[in-house]
């Protein structure tokens, strides 16, 4: 017996998130022009390209944590702790890049093992267990450093400093880490069960998948992205910050960034590829807004309703899923008396 | 090649599964029947590894097992279809059968060869033009059914258990789940099939178990069997009576609801009149618009062309809460997804539509809802139970309860009793009859035949989202059929 194939596929979110992007691009270069400046020249790519990076890197490892079902919220702690030890470690000298980047992408781990063992063995969910461990960290980061720490080495500094091209090595890290992840997501069995827990994490288990290890790998990963992402800031601004995360407010802003991309915030359904672009997106209005000198809060207002009303738009695409039978060959609807 | 002997089972203190046994050979299609609560899900969880027996044996091929986990069962060779299916609904079909174990190249998901292999798998089953790539999302629930058989198949099950597997189905796609189960049969693989559809069980099974409180009734040959037996040894109640009969004096009186013309994206071109004190079918195939018919009337989809007209004046109903105003009520097709406030309590379900639409009713309503709960014979601790631990039978009544407590003038069923138990339906039944001979207007959409035929006054067909035609009470399944599918005889 057949099954006749169903038409009707609709517009997938990745579709939209670009078609916004290129919107965003094009608006952008418009809105350059007009102010007497090139949107495409080499500062102003530059600019757009080390914006995306460090959000970029967050993002990434958020989109796992999503995926999964749970949430991180300590990133930009992680981040500025990340910023400070590998600071404080390097003091300055080339020789101690590798044990201060070593140290730092340890304790990144140990904290992301913390987060996801709190996650799944105490059922605590990820927004409540990494506010928890979120403001641990802040604690400990205001009460033990103050002002700049350490300072990062002249070779350090190069990562943030040299660029192929026009892309900065800081950017080429970012896409490595990224292209990394959509290969684990596509090709590995950790991938397919992130997307199987985060998707219904009873159904994972009646398969036989062991559901604690896809949501600590992906909190695992995640914090060691925000701290490269923490370890690239050093490089860009020379010394550590114990604010640097914070200030940056990258835990709303990368979960806006995947939901953005078209990641369910729920889990199991998303990907990579759209959470880059939703990046891409923040930047470029960021960019865009910046060259305009716009008011700092009104930027604010945009990407609020930018967010909004992304979401939005998904969220009617769930809605109309049932293809209407009789709704475009009727005649002119008529109101019911 | 399955044996078990004598498997007891209790939780927190009750005793739902006393001494059990059940034999199993391979090829053969054994029915498992019995009320809701008489311990078939029960059986099925400790065989599908869910729950381990407090006591009692499972043999396989002649070694005792035990299973503390489902893979477990699994491996074994024990693979279940629960109703609610085991499935992603935004990973592909290829995924969700190979779920946890992806097959590898090396290190990496082989991807590719996934996706082949699943499409042999469905094509070894008979089924050809279903997309392995495909979202298990836009899948009908038959082909998401056929998806869980695969993965059964791709576990090399030696057993199957299916669970209510017609429960969701149009009439053609059982007959594609007959041609699949003889399909595996005739590679050796048993299937054990529990349904509450007695003929089904008749047509399909060499033979039957009974199970009725927790207990081994009766084990025969399906050929020894019919309906009326079979009920009766499942309720000790005879056939005869299984349809309750009008009441005395209940008339059709006045038009309460009527529609000209109606339509929307989903439904065209329907008219009907719908009287006081009619209980009317609406049968049709699945994806006919039965559902959507009533959606429409109900406002969820709200009609953009034609009239309703409610006691003879033309009314606009653009949401479900007009809708009510109006006094209508809509019993919908998933009690656990649209009926039911499951976290909340019992009470708190009873009076959910009249505390939101009729606040000034509910004082009067929470001084009925014992009564009302009393009078559906719903089986709970108390008013405060919550929801999500009742039965299947019991929730629906719940569900009705939410709905008289806003004393409707039109009531719209969908499905009422979709895989609850016998003597659930039963009091389901008198209470459609209750209605009608109070003056409500019934519309009732079901899947199973004999329920439409035997309860409905009149029974409208549905085809292609419209009206195909109108049948008097006591047609034949053979008619209805025919109108349903378009077809003058209905080949078998």
């Amino acid at each position: 017996m057949s099954i006749a194939v169903r038409p009707g596929r609709t517009i997938s979110s990745t579709t939209i998130v670009f078609a916004v992007l290129v919107l965003a691009i094009v608006a952008g270069t418009i809105i350059t022009a007009v102010n007497g400046r090139n949107f495409f020249s080499v500062g102003n790519i530059d600019n757009v390209l080390t914006t995306m990076t460090i959000l970029g890197l967050i993002a990434v490892g958020q989109t796992l944590v999503i995926l999964v079902g749970s949430l991180d919220l300590s990133v930009p702690f992680v981040v500025s702790l990340a910023s400070v030890t590998a600071g404080g470690i390097m003091a300055g000298q080339t020789g101690r890049i590798l044990p201060a980047v070593l140290v730092t992408l340890l304790i990144a781990a140990v904290i992301g093992l913390a987060n996801g063992l709190i996650v799944s063995y105490l059922h605590v969910h990820g927004f409540i267990a990494t506010l928890g461990t979120g403001l641990i960290l802040a604690g400990y980061l205001a009460s033990n450093f103050e002002g700049n720490q350490g300072a990062a080495p002249r070779a350090f500094r190069l990562l943030d400093a040299t660029r192929i091209g026009p892309v900065p090595i800081a950017t080429l890290i970012m896409l490595g880490c990224a292209l990394l992840a959509i290969l684990m997501l596509r090709r590995t069995r950790l991938g397919h069960h992130i997307y199987a827990v985060g998707g219904h994490a009873e159904v994972a288990r009646m398969s036989g998948v062991r559901t604690a290890t896809p949501i600590i790998a992906a909190h695992v990963i995640c914090t060691v992205l925000s701290a490269v992402a923490g370890l690239l800031l050093l490089a860009r601004l020379g010394v550590g910050q114990p604010t640097v995360g914070s200030q940056g407010g990258y835990d709303l802003m990368s979960i806006a960034a995947v939901v953005l991309g078209g990641t369910l915030l729920s889990g199991g359904k998303g990907n990579i590829v759209g959470t880059l672009a939703g990046v891409a997106i923040f930047a470029v209005l960021d960019n865009v807004m910046g060259v305009m000198q716009l008011n700092p809060f009104l930027k604010d207002v945009v990407r609020g309703v930018v967010i909004v009303v992304a979401v939005a738009v998904y969220a009617r695409r769930e809605i109309d899923r049932r293809p209407a039978r009789f709704g475009s060959a009727s005649p002119i609807p008529q109101e019911v008396r | 090649m399955l044996r078990v002997r004598d498997v007891t089972k209790s939780f927190v203190g009750n005793l739902v599964l006393r001494g059990a046994s059940l034999d199993v050979h391979p090829g053969e299609v054994v029915g498992l029947v019995g009320e809701n609560g008489a311990g078939k899900s029960t059986l099925m969880k400790i065989l599908a590894g869910v729950h381990e027996p407090d006591a009692g044996t499972i043999e396989i091929g002649g070694e005792p097992v035990s299973f503390g986990h489902p893979v477990q069962a699994q491996q074994a060779g024990i693979a279940t279809v629960f109703q609610e299916f085991n499935l992603l609904p935004e990973r592909t079909i290829a995924e969700n059968i190979y779920l946890g174990r992806e097959p590898r190249n090396g290190r990496l998901v082989d991807v590719a060869g996934m996706e082949r292999e699943a499409r042999s798998l469905l094509e070894g089953l008979g089924i050809t033009g279903l997309d392995p790539t495909r979202r298990v999302r836009t899948l009908s629930v038959a082909e998401q059914q056929i998806v869980e058989i695969a993965k059964a198949v791709s576990l090399d099950a030696r057993v199957i258990q299916m669970d209510e597997p017609t429960a969701a189905l149009a009439d053609h796609e059982v007959a594609l789940l007959y041609d699949i189960i003889g399909n595996l049969t005739s590679r050796g693989v048993a299937i054990i099939y529990v349904s509450h559809r007695l003929r089904e069980v008749l047509d399909l099974c060499r033979t039957v178990t009974v199970l009725k409180d927790g207990e081994q009734v009766d084990t025969r040959p399906a050929a020894e069997l019919d309906e009326g037996t079979l009920v009766r040894l499942m309720v000790g109640r005879p056939m005869s009576s299984f349809f309750p009969s009008a009441r005395p004096g209940t008339q059709p009186g006045d038009i309460r609801l009527e529609l000209r013309e109606a339509g929307n994206d989903h439904v065209d071109g329907v008219d009907l009149a719908l009287r006081a004190g009619e209980i009317v079918g609406v049968a049709g195939l699945q994806g006919s618009g039965r559902t959507e018919l009533l959606e429409a009337i109900f406002g969820m989809a709200p009609l953009t062309r034609g009239q309703l007209l409610i006691d003879g004046d033309p009314v606009t109903i653009r949401s479900p809460r007009q809708a009510i105003r109006s006094g209508l009520a809509l019993v919908t097709e998933d009690r656990k997804a649209t009926g039911l406030a499951l976290q909340q309590s019992i009470l708190d379900n009873a009076l959910g539509v009249v505390r939101s639409v009729f606040p000034g009713r509910t004082p009067a309503a929470q001084r009925d809802v014992p009564g009302l709960l009393g009078s559906l014979s719903v089986s709970a601790r108390s008013l405060s139970q919550e929801a999500q631990f009742l039965s299947g039978g019991n929730q629906q009544k719940v569900v009705l309860a939410r709905w008289l407590t806003t004393h409707p003038r039109i009531v719209l069923l969908d499905e009422p009793t979709r895989g609850i138990d016998v003597g659930a339906k039963h009091a389901i039944y008198e209470v459609m009859r209750e209605l009608a001979a109070e003056g409500v207007a019934v519309l009732m959409v079901s899947s199973e035949l004999p329920e439409v035929i035997g309860m409905s006054d009149r029974i409208l067909v549905m085809r292609d989202g419209r009206l195909a035609g109108e049948l008097p009470a006591g047609s034949t399944e053979e008619s209805v059929l025919a109108l349903a599918t378009g077809v003058d005889e209905v080949a078998s």
